[in-house]
């Protein structure tokens, strides 16, 4: 539809940079983002309502507008535990990824030695893995190890599968330090570890942020393997505290659409401040 | 596996000057250089390696192994039965259900949202103010968590819900449906529901390839006379090819694994009648809940193997260079 409909107005525009687009340009880019945006804000405004009034009026604003369902899920519910432990997991997983991800990237991209392509075609080789289709051995095996129930039971996993991609992203960024500064460190005396140290680690911060952000945001968002590891619900992270709250209080519409919303808000805020390090890493994870 | 590797490493990759050798000294000490090089390159990489062999590729492989039993899952598995349980699975209309669902998201998801991002995202790629705003809005919806996607519009498209109220109040009520009860419906609203998630990976994709077009060629077409709808047709379109073949690979491997949205927004009971359950969900339901761990492990090699292929034949037909041998090699 969209297609289509920039075909019709294209003659008469855009042959040249303009600083106010045409009023069509404006009412398609608005009609856009409201089908993007309407849905997550109808879910927080509802939760200021009533759920009798959203069973009267599914579509109405909040009248009065009541602060209660928010309280309730503040106060009562386990909400804050499982932000908590969404939290450790997020950041144990980015951690995890950065780590490691940095170190294996380092050697990749900066020794000469026999096997490197080779070594780098097997982690590459863990893209095609996809993390859903390994979700029961992995389960088993987390079993055997009596890792269940733990927080490693989610992260050790993640990172795993988060490794391939970021050591995709940091190879490159790793390879186009120039020969010239290693060489300047060798004669200052630091090995290839103190180069490693005190120079690439602080030039790849963008890379690192970005990889890091990437790790955090899947983690965050993660459901399938904290669904089958975490049976202790006092481990719960949000997404499984927001499908449980779902089910448990159905009846409560009010109450669902607060929580969800709460549930919300620490992606939205996380995204306006990484913003440019998510969309960054993914056009990054492309060109790689 | 190693074709490109000797075309960047003339001699199989040990003839590229190492980077950073310090001046090499006498014999000896270069010795213990290269030995110091080893443990370096061992101590910094194992501790990858190790986590990456042992959760990644290892259950893979127990997954091969486990599928030949019928196993409850408790002690080791002795009940070896061949496959039997492969058999079972493309005998079970609720698994070829599964698989039709997800050539349904498969397909769909690339019909629907190649055109819809490309329109966006050259409408978002026009100078215009308050573009980054737009930009950042269209792409919201992909940050958050496929479980807050799933319950949102399970609210939004509930029986005598939002949806509904909105489509009778203009006087569109014949088109109510039991969105995601009705066996036949469920699977489009599903479909809509991934589209509306991921439409914004697309558009960022597609903005981002955008952005690497010169403008030299567009501003040269231009000046020849061509409007803009037919320099976005033969200027822009055949340069963002590399970019748009990505995306369909990227959005083909999660479509064949999507779990979440389905999980969360419909009923088990429209999963257990076929209607919109995958073949993650069907692994799921039949391994870990009804325990039947064989059985799902076999599900779970199907599914891999499905996605493996279709990466490789992707990579093959269509990604050529692309991605430079990030995902596999030879195919160049």
């Amino acid at each position: 539809m969209i297609v289509a409909t920039n075909s019709v107005h294209s003659p008469s525009a855009g042959r040249r940079p303009l600083s106010w687009g045409t009023p069509l340009t404006y009412a398609l880019a608005l009609a856009v983002a409201a089908v993007s945006i309407a849905p997550i804000l109808y879910v927080i405004i509802g939760g200021f309502r009533t759920t009798p009034q959203i069973v009267d009026d599914p579509g109405g604003l909040p009248d009065p507008w009541v602060f209660d369902n928010y309280r309730r899920v503040l106060t009562q519910s386990k909400f804050w535990q499982q932000a908590f432990n969404s939290g450790v997991i997020a950041l144990g997983t980015t951690l995890g990824v950065v780590v490691l991800g940095m170190a294996a990237a380092f050697v990749l991209a900066r020794y000469a030695f026999r096997g490197r392509e080779a070594l780098y075609t097997f982690f590459t080789l863990g893209l095609l893995f996809p993390a859903g289709a390994a979700i029961l051995p992995l389960y088993l095996m987390l079993r055997d190890l009596d890792l269940v129930n733990s927080y490693y039971a989610v992260i050790l996993p993640q990172v795993a599968f988060q490794l391939p991609l970021t050591i995709v992203i940091l190879r490159p960024f790793l390879s186009a330090i120039p020969r010239e500064l290693e060489d300047a460190a060798a004669i200052d005396g630091a090995g290839r570890l103190g180069f490693l140290w005190r120079i690439a680690l602080p030039l790849s911060r963008p890379a690192l942020v970005t990889v890091g952000v990437l790790a955090f945001v899947a983690s965050w968002n993660a459901f399938l393997l904290p669904l089958l590891v975490l049976g202790d619900v006092n481990l719960h992270t949000l997404p499984l505290g927001v499908q449980n709250f779902s089910s448990q209080f159905s009846t409560d519409t009010a109450g669902v659409l607060a929580f969800t919303s709460l549930a919300m808000l620490p992606a939205l805020f996380f995204f306006t401040l990484a913003e440019k390090q998510i969309v960054g890493g993914l056009q990054g994870a492309v060109k790689g | 596996m190693t074709s490109t590797d000797r075309t960047r490493f003339p001699a199989g990759g040990v003839s590229a000057p190492p980077a950073g050798r310090r001046p090499a000294g006498r014999p000896s000490s270069r010795r213990a250089e290269t030995r110091r090089k080893w443990y370096e390159i061992i101590g910094l990489t194992t501790p990858a390696l190790v986590v990456y062999v042992m959760f990644v590729l290892v259950p893979m492989g127990f997954a091969v192994y486990y599928s030949l039993f019928r196993w409850r899952g408790v002690g080791p598995p002795t009940e070896y039965i061949g496959f039997k349980n492969y058999t079972l699975a493309f005998q079970d209309p609720i698994f070829l259900d599964a698989l039709r669902n997800n050539a349904i998201i498969v397909f769909g998801s690339l019909l629907i949202q190649g055109p819809v991002a490309l329109g966006i995202a050259l409408l978002l790629n026009r100078r215009f103010r308050g573009r980054a705003v737009f930009r950042l809005l269209v792409f919201v919806p992909y940050v958050l968590a496929e479980v807050t996607v799933g319950i949102m519009w399970k609210l939004i498209l509930a029986e005598d819900g939002t949806v509904d109220a909105l489509l009778r109040s203009l006087g569109l009520g014949s088109l109510v449906q039991a969105w995601l009860a009705d066996l036949d419906v469920v699977i489009w609203t599903l479909l809509f529901v991934l589209t509306w998630k991921y439409v914004g990976f697309a558009i960022i994709l597609l903005l981002a390839g955008l952005s690497n077009v010169p403008h030299e060629l567009t501003e040269a077409a231009a000046i020849d006379g061509a409007s803009w709808w037919q320099t976005q047709r033969h200027v822009t379109l055949p340069l963002l090819g590399p970019t748009i073949r990505i995306w369909m690979f990227l959005s083909m491997i999660g479509s064949l694994q999507v779990f979440d949205v389905i999980w969360v927004t419909s009923v088990p009971a429209m999963r257990s009648l076929g209607a919109s359950g995958t073949m993650a969900t069907y692994m799921v339901d039949n391994g870990f809940f009804a325990r039947l761990w064989g059985y799902g492990n076999a599900v779970a090699v199907i599914l891999f193997a499905i996605s493996f292929v279709a990466a490789l034949l992707f990579q093959r037909f269509l990604l050529r260079r692309d991605i430079e041998g990030a995902i596999t090699k030879g195919a160049n």
